[in-house]
């Protein structure tokens, strides 16, 4: 990581080093992290039966926490995330259905052709108010979903892309039907991707990321280049969204418009709400708790779960979910606020005002 | 050619009076509000139901179309989404898609996810010839009463007390509540009142646009649009922009039919990066 210009050039050193300090405590990892970690693998063993619907939960996951790194960490509001999904999706469905048939070589174009998309599509979110980005990302994830509608002769439609012939993982591991190699794959990946996300967010750019987020006013003025931090960590989460697609495309051997409807962009997140966006494990807790809310509602009420996912989300908006999040947070002593470590909230000031 | 243009713009006068209320409600109280076409599903219902079940004739179905959204708005406005008024927009968001979650599930729960069908009176049915143009008289009848409505909102914002202080509490909610305008009692009214016209929308354009329980889902875009290209310090940015947006979108799926929606987002698209305050609106 490259060192960070704000704490370096315009504070003084002693600063710099306790910034330093603090992000290099930060990085370490603690004891509930790694009991996660394991805990996550022993299902591997443990829970034979229950693969599948652990497959998604991992795959679930790693969406939500590539809408963490732009609303958690970045602050950009996005309505439509579920365009990288789908897009990775597709783009991993159609290189299997067309002889491309390793999982991971799949995964790497889908997630750099993803990434190809967000970089291009991040420059509109950059103007604007909460929303435009809104109805932008909104915008850009219809249009999608629009193509992929149209371009059957591609993406097979409303039908949905079929005949996806998915080869073994490294060359040794099949796909089987309980969906074991799956949510080996899928798990391993995410694993991957968030220890580069976890590297990520406490390195001084990650940092700079929660100064915009806080405050972009403030963030430029201390010299912080906004633009390229949002352009590269929308692309950033993107590349990970489209990486989540694609494993859900290559383990189901399946893509259907849903991958790229609205409802997709306001379940993620919901998923994050429910975990608590702004800290790497949110997205992943979410997701476990979403797909266990999911099965219960959906078996007790097959036709209108929705409606009680609509009231969990209005009741947690109206509870307050940073309140929420917080408690959460706090049954975790490492991340509990020490009185020095804590940055005072400054107040907003929005620019209409001044 | 001119018929197209004629349904056009009943189309996008219609989306006026569906979304002027949400206009109001982002530029006054700056809520993302995503629920807007809940209200507007509701004064179908109304509408549908009871004229489908109680018989009752379809004009005088419609003040109840009105009503119904608006104490419902007021109702909710009151209880719900004021403790939000100060919070982020991701909140609100959140919030405004639960509610339309719940709302799409309620009513499909209670009147089933089938179309729902209204039987027009006789005398709005069909088409005549005016100077050799094919003129819907339904069509007609929606331009009318429409063209009516924004007449009459017009003179009652820029002529009225009430207006004068709907639109200071718009520019600068601070200041005016610092001159004693009762901020939160004008934005209680308007809010029941733009979710009465979205009502009132919905029950004129149950024959239009279709009704069935994902109406709030799959009219939000056309309602944000409206309002996001129009820019939320006037009346007549939102206006101008659900005419274009109507006149497009007739224009797009008669001429380009499998290009429809594409040249709407990408205009939309377009717009918002040019001008991210709205087509109309004064520059800040």
């Amino acid at each position: 990581m490259h060192a960070d210009p704000t704490a370096e050039t315009a504070t003084p050193s002693s600063t710099a080093d306790a910034v330093r300090r603090r992000l290099v405590r930060k990085g370490r990892w603690s004891v509930a992290e790694i009991a996660f970690w394991l805990v996550a693998a022993a299902t591997l063993v443990f829970l034979p039966e229950r693969h599948l619907i652990l497959n998604e939960i991992a795959i679930i996951g790693l969406f939500a926490l590539s809408l963490d790194l732009i609303l958690g960490y970045a602050g950009i509001v996005s309505l439509g995330h579920a365009a990288f999904f789908g897009f990775g999706a597709y783009a991993a469905g159609i290189l299997a259905k067309h002889g491309l048939a390793d999982p991971l070589l799949g995964l790497a174009v889908a997630s750099l052709a993803t990434a190809l998309l967000g970089f291009a599509t991040s420059f509109l979110v950059l103007r604007g108010t909460d929303l435009t980005k809104l109805m932008v990302t909104l915008g850009v994830a219809l249009l999608l979903g629009e193509i992929a509608n149209q371009a059957s002769w591609l993406t097979g439609g409303a039908d949905g892309l079929q005949g996806i012939s998915m080869g073994p993982v490294l060359g040794l591991f099949e796909f089987d039907i309980f969906g074991t190699t799956a949510y080996a794959y899928s798990l391993a990946v995410t694993f991957v991707l968030f220890v580069i996300a976890r590297r990520i967010v406490v390195s001084p750019f990650g940092l700079s990321l929660r100064s915009i987020r806080d405050n972009p006013l403030r963030a430029r003025a201390v010299g912080i280049p906004v633009n390229r931090r949002l352009v590269a960590v929308y692309t950033l989460a993107a590349a990970y969204a489209g990486v989540a697609g694609a494993l859900l495309a290559q383990t189901t051997q399946f893509v259907s418009l849903d991958v790229l409807a609205f409802h997709r962009s306001a379940d993620i997140m919901l998923v994050l709400v429910i975990g608590g966006a702004g800290y790497l494990y949110g997205g992943l807790l979410g997701a476990i708790g979403f797909k266990i809310l999911q099965d219960i509602l959906s078996a007790w009420t097959p036709q209108y779960w929705q409606f009680w996912i609509g009231l969990i989300l209005v009741v947690l908006v109206l509870a307050g979910r940073e309140r929420l999040t917080d408690r959460v947070k706090a049954l975790w002593p490492r991340s509990r606020p020490s009185p020095d470590g804590k940055a005072q909230a400054l107040p907003v000031t929005p620019a209409r005002e001044v | 050619m001119l018929t197209i243009l004629f349904d056009g713009i009943a189309y996008g006068m219609l989306l006026f009076v569906l979304a002027c209320g949400l206009a109001v409600t982002l530029g006054l109280m700056n809520f993302v509000n995503l629920a807007h076409g809940a209200f507007a599903m509701a004064g179908g219902y109304v509408t549908a139901v009871l004229m489908n079940r109680y018989g009752v004739p379809f004009l005088a179905t419609l003040p109840l179309a009105f009503i119904v959204p608006a104490i419902v708005g007021l109702l909710l406005e009151r209880t719900l989404y004021r403790p939000l008024y100060g919070r982020s927009h991701l909140d609100q968001v959140l919030f405004s898609i639960g509610l339309v979650f719940m709302a799409v599930a309620a009513v499909d729960y209670a009147m089933g996810s089938q179309q729902q069908l209204i039987q027009l009176p006789a005398w709005l049915q069909g088409r005549v010839d005016v100077l050799g143009i094919q003129v819907g008289l339904y069509r007609s009848f929606i331009i009318v009463i429409c063209g009516v409505l924004v007449v009459a909102l017009q003179l009652i914002l820029s002529r009225t007390r009430f207006g004068s202080r709907l639109r200071a509490a718009v520019d600068d909610p601070r200041v005016a509540r610092g001159l004693g305008i009762n901020v939160s009692m004008i934005f209680a009214t308007t809010f029941a009142v733009g979710s009465g016209l979205a009502g009132l929308g919905g029950a004129l354009g149950a024959e239009i646009l279709g009704l069935d329980p994902t109406f709030p889902l799959k009219f939000m875009i056309y309602f944000l649009i409206v309002v996001t290209v129009g820019g939320t310090s006037s009346i007549t940015g939102p206006f101008l922009a659900s005419l274009i947006l109507g006149i497009a979108d007739v224009a797009g799926k008669y001429y380009v039919p499998s290009l429809g929606a594409f040249v709407i987002y990408t205009l939309m698209i377009v717009v918002l990066i040019l001008r991210p305050q709205g087509l109309f609106a004064r520059a800040r």
